[in-house]
Formats: C-alpha cells, sequence, structure tokens
C-alpha cells in the first residue's frame, strides 16, 4: 500500500502550530452577547425564590432567564429542565441564565442573583441510590418522555436496568472450584477537554437558527433542538469548527439549547456562552461512577465457568448518555473472556451528582477495572500466573459474547496474540516484582479489555467529494476533527482507493449540517471505520464517473480504464489517457462541444445487522465488532510511605489495520496516560451536601510534561474485513486498561487488594490500615 | 467604567487599545486584536493554554492585565513563523487536538532562547506548567529535543 499506514501530516497541521485554528470561541462577530450561567451551590436543594431584581441594574444586561418551564430536555429518558425549576439535583447546574452586553457585565449581573434554598437530603452515591427507602432524585420518573428502549424503574432512584441472562448458572457455579467474589467503587471524574464547551446561537428573520458549538455531535444538536422545540430540521443549521478534545464529553447537548432560549429571549441575536473551568467540570456532564460487585467462579483448568456481576452506574442527577453507558457495560460485561453462564445486571442510577456523559471507552474503561481486579483476584485464589490466567480464558471466534452473538475471524480481534506480545514487551517471564532497595520494589500489573460500539443501530455516515478545476479532490464528511486525526485518515483511505498523492486532497475540517452529509456523531472509535466505508463507496462512484467521461473521450470502453495519479487511461498503453483537471469539470473537445460536469462523488454507510436488546436476556447484536487488547503497567512502589511512580505503560492492541503509523502511536499513548490518571488521580471529592470541592485544574490534576511513564505499543493486526482496509477503531482502547493494569500493579506491590479509584497513597494507606 | 487608552507593542506592530483596567491580556490579545492563538483553559493560570512570550519570557496572559503589557514586547503564537520548534511540532506529531499547542509552543520557543543547552531537568521544570490533555508529552519531548539539539 502506498499511502495507508503511513505517517502522513494532518491536514490541519500548519493551522495547529501557527494560531490559526479556530475553535468555537475564536469566533467572534459583533453583535454578540455573552451568556453566564447561574449554577447551583449545593447538590439536592428545594428552590425557594430566585430574586433578579439588583441583576437586572447591572449596564448591559438583556435578559435574564429564571424560573421559566421550558420543555425537558435528555436524551434517552426527557428528565432534565434546561434551566432547574422546584428543585436543583446537582451542585452546578444551571438554574438562571443572564444575557449581557460582555461577559463582564453578565457575571456582575449573575453575581446579584439572589436564590433561596430549601437543602434536602442528598443521593450521594448510586449504592445509596439503590437502597430502598433512598431519597428520590427524581419523584415523576413515570411520567417523563423516553426512548423504547430505556427502562426506568418510577418510585426509585433506577433510570434503567439492562439484563444478561445467558447459559445456566446453577450450573456454573457447579462446575467450578474456586470463587472469587470483589466490591469494587470509584466516583465521578472528568474528562477535562483542554477547549472548555462552547456554544453560539442566533435565530435569523426568516427563522433559520444557526447554532456553532464545540461539539462530537453537531447533527444531533440539530435533531434535538427540533424534537425539544418543535422547529423545521432544515431550519437548524449547527457548525463545528475544530474541537480542542473531546473524549466522549462533548457528545451530550447541553449549552446548545441554553445559547438557543437565550438568543430566542433577546429578539434572535447571537448569544454565546462559554464555560469556565469550573462550570465545564461540574455543570456540563462528567466522566461517570460505579459502584461494582463481581463474582467469577473457575474449574480445575483455570477455565471461568460463571460470572455473576452487578453494575450500579453513577449517572448523576440526569439519565441523558448515561443509559446508553449503562446499556454499553452490560453488553462486554465480562471483559474479553469466553464465560458461558453470565448473569449481569447494569443499573443506572440517579444520584445528585453532575450527570454523567460518553467518556473514552463507553464504560469498558470502567468495567474493565471491575473485572481485571477480580481476574488477579482469582488467579491469586487458584496460584495461577495472571496473565496465563488471562490467556486460557481469551475470548476466540467461535465463542459468544454475553448478548450471544457469535463471534468470527473478522469480527473479534486476536487476544492471545496480544496477550503473548505484552509478554514480550514488559518482560513479563522475569518475575513481576524486582527488590529495587529496602523501600523500593518494581511491580507490573497486567490487563485485557475489549470492545464493541454500541451506538444507535441505524447510524450513518456520509461523505461528499468534489473536483477542482486543476483536478484536486475536495472531500467533505460530518467527521468532527476532535484532535484524532480522523479526516487525514479518511484522505488516505481516498488516496489510496485512487491511487493518487494524498496532497492533491483537500479536506473540510468544519462540519455545518446544512452541506455537510451526516455523520452520526463523531463517537465510539467509529470514524475511521464507518465514514471510511462511505469514502470507499464515494470512490467507486467517482471512479465510474471519470472512466464514464473518460470512456467517450478516449473511445475505450470504460472496462479499459484504469485510474493513478490523477489520471484515467488506457490499462495496456498508459499514454493514452486523461488528467482529472481534463475531465473533472466536463470534457471541452477543441470545437467547444462539452461533455460531463464537475464530477461529485457521493458515499454513505450505515451498520448492519445490529438489533435491539432483548429486554429479559439481552440478546441481540450491539455492535459491529470488537476490538481486543493487553496491557501491562510497571511502576516503582515506595513500601514506606505508599508512593508511587508510572515507570512504564505497555499497550498491544489488535488495530486490524495501522492506518496512519504516528498518528495511531499518538492515540494509544495519550488514551494510556489517560486512563493513568483516571485511575491514579483524578476523582471527584463530594462533601455531604453532594458539592464537588474540587473543580478546578489545581485541585483537580491532569498529568502534567515528565509525569507520564515510557510508553510501549505494540499493533497486531487482524483485519475486520468489514473495515475499510481492514481497520479497526483505536482511539478508546488504549485508556480502557490502564486501571486494571495499575490497580494489579499496586495491589501486588501493596501487599493488599485495592479496590477503589484513584489510586493515591493515601488509599492505599488507608487499605492497609483496614487488613491490619 | 474605567477604561485606559495605551499601545501595546505586539508581534513587532504598536497597536492601541482601549481596555478595563482590569481586562487580561489574554482577553485584550482576543477579543481587541482578534489574536485568537492564544486560548482560554482554565483563566487562573493553571494550564497554560494562553502562554504567550513577553520581554523573551514565557507568560500566562490570563494572569497578566493588558495595562501592564504597556512598554513591553509581547510575542503570542501569530508573531513566529517558520520557526523550527513549530515544524518540529508538525514533524513528531506533537499534537492531536491543537488547543494547548500555541501555548506549549510559546514556552516551547522561550525554552529554546532562554536555555538552548536545556537538560531532561531544565525541560521538565519549564513544560511542567503547560497541560496537554491529548497527552502528547512523548512527542512534544521528541519536539523540543529535536531543536534543542540544533542549536
Amino acid at each position: 500500500m502506498e499511502v495507508i499506514g503511513k505517517s502522513v501530516i494532518r491536514k490541519e497541521a500548519v493551522d495547529k502550530v501557527t494560531g490559526r485554528a479556530n475553535f468555537t470561541h475564536d469566533f467572534h462577530t459583533l453583535p454578540m452577547l455573552s451568556g453566564k450561567m447561574v449554577i447551583s451551590p449545593y447538590g439536592h436543594a428545594k428552590i425557594v425564590s430566585i430574586d433578579t431584581m439588583e441583576a437586572w441594574q447591572v449596564p448591559g444586561v438583556r435578559t435574564i432567564l429564571a424560573g421559566d418551564r421550558f420543555p425537558l430536555t435528555g436524551e434517552a429518558i426527557r428528565d432534565r429542565p434546561p434551566l432547574a425549576v422546584d428543585k436543583v439535583r446537582y451542585h452546578g447546574e444551571p438554574v438562571a441564565l443572564v444575557v449581557a452586553d460582555t461577559p463582564v457585565q453578565a457575571k456582575k449581573a449573575a453575581d446579584l442573583i439572589k436564590v433561596k434554598y430549601e437543602l434536602l437530603q442528598v443521593v450521594n452515591s448510586p449504592t445509596q441510590a439503590f437502597q430502598k427507602g433512598a431519597p428520590l432524585v427524581h419523584e415523576r420518573l413515570g411520567e417523563y418522555k423516553k426512548e423504547e428502549d430505556s427502562l426506568p424503574v418510577p418510585g426509585t432512584n433506577i433510570a434503567t436496568h439492562i439484563k444478561i441472562r445467558k447459559g445456566n448458572m446453577e450450573k456454573g457455579w457447579a462446575d467450578s472450584v474456586a470463587v472469587v467474589e470483589a466490591s469494587l467503587s470509584f466516583a465521578p471524574s472528568d474528562h477535562v477537554a483542554m477547549e472548555t464547551r462552547c456554544a453560539t446561537a442566533e435565530i435569523m428573520p426568516d427563522g433559520n437558527i444557526i447554532i456553532m458549538t464545540s461539539s462530537q455531535a453537531p447533527f444531533m444538536v440539530k435533531r434535538l433542538l427540533s424534537d425539544y422545540f418543535g422547529i423545521d430540521l432544515g431550519k437548524i443549521i449547527v457548525h463545528t469548527p475544530l474541537v480542542g478534545g473531546a473524549y466522549g464529553g462533548k457528545a451530550p447537548v447541553q449549552l446548545e439549547v441554553l445559547a438557543y432560549l437565550a438568543s430566542k429571549a433577546v429578539g434572535g441575536k447571537p448569544v454565546k456562552i462559554f464555560n469556565t473551568r469550573e462550570e465545564d467540570i461540574i455543570t456540563s456532564p462528567c466522566h461517570i461512577g460505579l459502584d461494582a460487585t463481581v463474582k467469577l467462579g473457575v474449574n480445575r483448568d483455570g477455565k471461568i465457568q460463571a460470572a455473576e456481576i452487578r453494575y450500579l452506574w453513577d449517572g448523576g442527577a440526569y439519565s441523558d448518555k448515561a443509559i446508553d453507558v449503562t446499556r454499553s457495560g452490560a453488553v462486554d460485561c465480562t471483559g474479553p473472556y469466553n464465560i458461558e453462564n453470565v448473569s449481569c445486571d447494569s443499573y443506572c442510577m440517579y444520584t445528585n451528582h453532575p450527570y454523567a456523559s460518553p467518556f473514552r471507552g463507553f464504560s469498558h474503561a470502567e468495567l474493565s477495572f471491575a473485572i481485571e481486579r477480580t481476574m488477579d483476584l482469582l488467579a491469586q485464589k487458584i496460584n495461577m500466573d495472571p496473565l496465563v490466567l488471562r490467556y486460557i480464558n481469551a475470548i476466540m471466534p467461535g465463542n459468544t459474547t454475553p448478548t450471544r452473538v457469535l463471534l468470527n475471524k473478522s469480527n473479534v480481534g486476536n487476544l492471545r496474540k496480544c496477550i503473548e506480545k505484552v509478554r514480550e514487551l514488559i518482560h513479563w517471564d522475569e518475575g513481576s516484582v524486582k527488590e529495587v532497595s529496602d523501600r523500593l520494589i518494581r511491580v507490573k500489573g497486567v490487563s485485557c479489555s475489549w470492545k464493541t460500539s454500541t451506538i444507535d443501530i441505524d447510524a450513518p455516515s456520509g461523505v461528499i467529494l468534489t473536483f477542482n478545476r486543476d483536478g484536486t479532490i475536495n472531500l467533505m464528511s460530518g467527521v468532527v476533527e476532535i484532535g484524532t486525526g480522523t479526516k487525514t485518515i479518511l484522505a488516505q483511505i481516498l488516496a489510496e482507493r485512487l491511487k493518487m498523492d494524498v496532497d492533491n486532497i483537500h479536506v473540510k475540517m468544519e462540519v455545518d449540517t446544512q452541506t455537510t452529509p451526516e455523520h452520526w456523531k463523531t463517537v465510539a472509535s467509529r470514524g475511521t471505520f464507518m465514514a471510511g466505508r462511505a469514502v470507499l463507496k464515494a470512490a467507486e462512484d467517482v471512479l465510474d464517473q471519470l472512466k464514464e467521461v473518460a470512456s467517450c473521450v478516449l473511445r475505450a470502453p470504460k472496462e479499459d480504464l484504469e485510474v493513478a495519479g490523477s489520471r484515467v487511461f488506457l490499462r495496456d498503453d498508459p499514454s493514452i489517457g486523461l488528467h482529472f483537471k481534463d475531465i473533472g469539470h466536463g470534457y471541452k473537445y477543441p470545437n467547444g462541444n462539452s461533455i460531463g460536469g464537475q464530477i461529485i462523488g457521493r458515499g454513505s454507510y450505515i451498520l448492519r445487522h445490529l438489533t435491539h436488546l432483548n429486554p429479559e436476556t439481552g440478546a441481540g447484536k450491539p455492535g459491529p465488532e470488537w476490538t481486543v487488547a493487553a496491557y501491562g503497567v510497571e511502576i516503582e512502589f515506595d513500601r514506606r510511605d505508599y508512593t508511587y511512580r508510572l515507570v512504564k505503560a505497555c499497550t498491544v492492541v489488535d488495530i486490524g489495520k495501522v492506518m496512519n503509523e504516528k498518528a495511531a502511536l499518538g492515540q494509544v499513548m495519550g488514551a494510556m496516560s489517560m486512563g493513568l490518571a483516571f485511575a491514579g488521580r483524578e476523582t471527584f471529592y463530594f462533601d455531604e451536601l453532594g458539592r464537588v470541592l474540587n473543580p478546578q485544574l489545581r485541585t483537580y490534576r491532569p498529568l502534567r510534561y515528565g509525569e507520564n511513564p515510557e510508553y510501549l505499543v505494540g499493533f497486531v493486526e487482524t483485519p475486520q474485513l468489514d473495515g475499510p482496509y481492514g481497520a479497526r477503531g483505536v482511539g478508546e482502547h488504549g485508556l480502557m486498561g490502564m486501571p486494571g493494569a495499575l490497580g494489579n500493579a499496586l495491589s501486588i506491590a501493596a501487599g493488599v487488594s485495592l479496590n477503589n479509584l484513584p489510586l493515591i497513597p493515601e488509599l492505599i494507606w488507608k487499605a492497609k490500615e483496614a487488613a491490619k | 467604567m474605567k477604561t485606559y487608552t495605551g499601545t501595546l507593542n505586539v508581534n513587532g506592530e504598536s497597536r492601541m487599545v482601549t481596555v478595563r483596567s482590569a481586562d487580561t491580556l489574554l482577553y485584550t490579545l482576543r477579543r481587541m486584536l482578534g489574536l485568537t492563538g492564544s486560548k482560554p483553559g482554565c483563566l487562573n493560570g493553571d494550564c497554560g493554554a494562553c502562554t504567550v512570550n513577553v520581554d523573551g519570557w514565557p507568560m500566562k496572559s490570563c494572569l497578566m492585565l493588558a495595562v501592564e503589557a504597556v512598554g513591553k514586547k509581547v510575542t503570542t503564537i501569530e508573531g513566529l513563523a517558520d520557526t523550527p520548534i513549530q515544524k518540529a511540532f508538525v514533524e513528531h506529531f506533537a499534537f492531536q487536538c491543537g488547543y494547548c499547542t500555541p501555548g506549549f509552543i510559546m514556552n516551547c520557543h522561550s525554552l529554546i532562547e532562554q536555555h538552548p543547552d536545556a537538560d531532561d531537568h531544565t525541560i521538565k521544570e519549564w513544560l511542567e506548567s503547560n497541560i496537554c490533555r491529548c497527552t502528547s508529552y512523548f512527542e512534544i519531548e521528541q519536539a523540543v529535543k529535536s531543536v534543542l539539539k540544533k542549536t
């Protein structure tokens, strides 16, 4: 292959190193009003009164929204008022919105709004939410409009309950000689994209609504706004320029709704809402928390016979995308292991925490921590090498998933190969513990993961190709460039298929829902796969049109024509042919007669054979393929004060096909760092009122330069026959196994089972003390 | 509202601005001068996305008032062109989403100018003031070192 696999420089690279790459907040028109939210200082409280009198006195204030009952919003269940009414359900929830001429005026006025609250009992964890008699976050759960496959239980805090029932549990336990059970838990945390969320809205005199937003889902913004407010779809035009990091956090729709309501209240003038870091952390959706119990039984040969799992997801105050996360966690609940007998209950719980959105891995990093810690406990119990236990049970073609999808050589990667490669890369056979001094030891931990993408079963992706007069091609796709480099990879796919120079392909970075074909959402590591397939189809369309015109001009049948190097030519005599520039906009004969016209290629793709899940057993096909990966983490642990240093982190992922080597390495290394930070240091600290105590980057600390470990990355290439050139998704997988591998390494190092995140020295100390 | 009119020297050009005395340099660069390469990420100095160069030293422009910059030489990412560090960032894939990139490049650029022989310790000391959430730290390290080696 000529272009696939090469480290082609990103199409937007020069813009990004010169400060010319524009993100939503960089677009500024005059006039542009500023919206500023007033947010709840409590986790759960009745709103007694809102006094806006003083705020109205601030010069420049154009409107104040407070106390209005707008249509309820939300994706799977319509449970969220855009601005809180009657009560607030989480710390950070928007209660009022001030619109003023400048950000300073808006802030000044927002600070003068006096809201009187009456505190309510707080639901501070999903386990508490699950208990009988727990305070209700939503008293009217049964009255909300909802999607068909959301299964809330009115009168409780259960937003949805997904059941997996496969095989025969009694038999599974009977066949087991050893059983382990573990409870694992961690609180919500945050994505911390460096670009905080931002949205602008303007309503034109003809009723067109122009939105600009830093979103992974501009097409969903359009659909939801239309749905919520009864607006014609075609009247909503959503622009998304480059997005400054997303990691799932920009898949939900939130600020767009507020910006629209604000603009509507000021006669359609443009209004911008730009999150402060603090708002971005608590007001906008966060990374989900989890309380899990996992029970595994194993036979004499180390083969797992049964798995009983309960996941209580911390969906927070509103269910939004957490319902889908809960389902996704159920369908891959066991991790990448072949288990015949599985029972899983995955609950999305309402709590008084900031509400959850997808997070890179979409439930899989979280469930992997639970499963992989339990796997190590099992290995310990039966005295087996943890890597061998994983190897023996590794999922393979011929096995079925928890939702009973039969796996084959295409729809699942080769986990055993990944495990073997990790074994080599981390020198596992040298032993997992090495003494460095009387204080320090170096310890390795391992883990595995898998993932399918449980996206909407009718999720589409489209691509349009247009020719320029010089024979170059413009590529338009609804994929948002969130940093993954997908749009460059799409250009590589096109260049490979048309056998042309990738430099002659121009990629439109911005998405504009009026002219860009739809790509459902830029999530779930599905950009390369789905949009890639659409590119290939559009390429076929273009080839056909090029040959059509060339066939006429060259007086040769289409079958005799080849395309390469931006030319169409005769297969047996390449010197006879036409350059794209001569036919891309029609061909002009010497006498002036012309044929053809601008060549416009189109391609679209929709995932096939996906089904809804059976509500009683979970049976069904949730996603197209399973990407698998194996991991290792090496730490240097100080036995005296329980501090540790990340030495090495290793991921081997079956990527199907490496499309752009450096981009793929970057994705995997970045994901590993994020996973290590999630596992090792990131969490929301809540007080008894449900307040997040650390919504700032000095108290909520992502990894900084120099804190990253040495990275070891390996790729296995088992082609997914459906994928473009065999590619599988890779954006999330480096992250998913890090919490498990780090937890396993530290548990070995500390000599105590560590079942909570984040793995800070204090937590280790507490676990040591408790074990005394 | 009290305003102040003065001249800022930005990227080698004199620019007259009228600002509130409390306006930050970041806000002024972005809103008054249209220099949106400097990014707001936290507005309190934690993340470094707004880093510019003031009289040769990196400065988080959210921590400096516009009025404080009068009489100083301010360089923003827009003021750099074809520098070795920009090229190195491209070649080494030292960014993904690109939001933190201008701040990182300004910091690296100042580092290279102030400490052309910087060792690992110095590089870390300088660069740990910026956050890259896509976490291209390995690639950033390669990029910086490739330029340091040449100088």
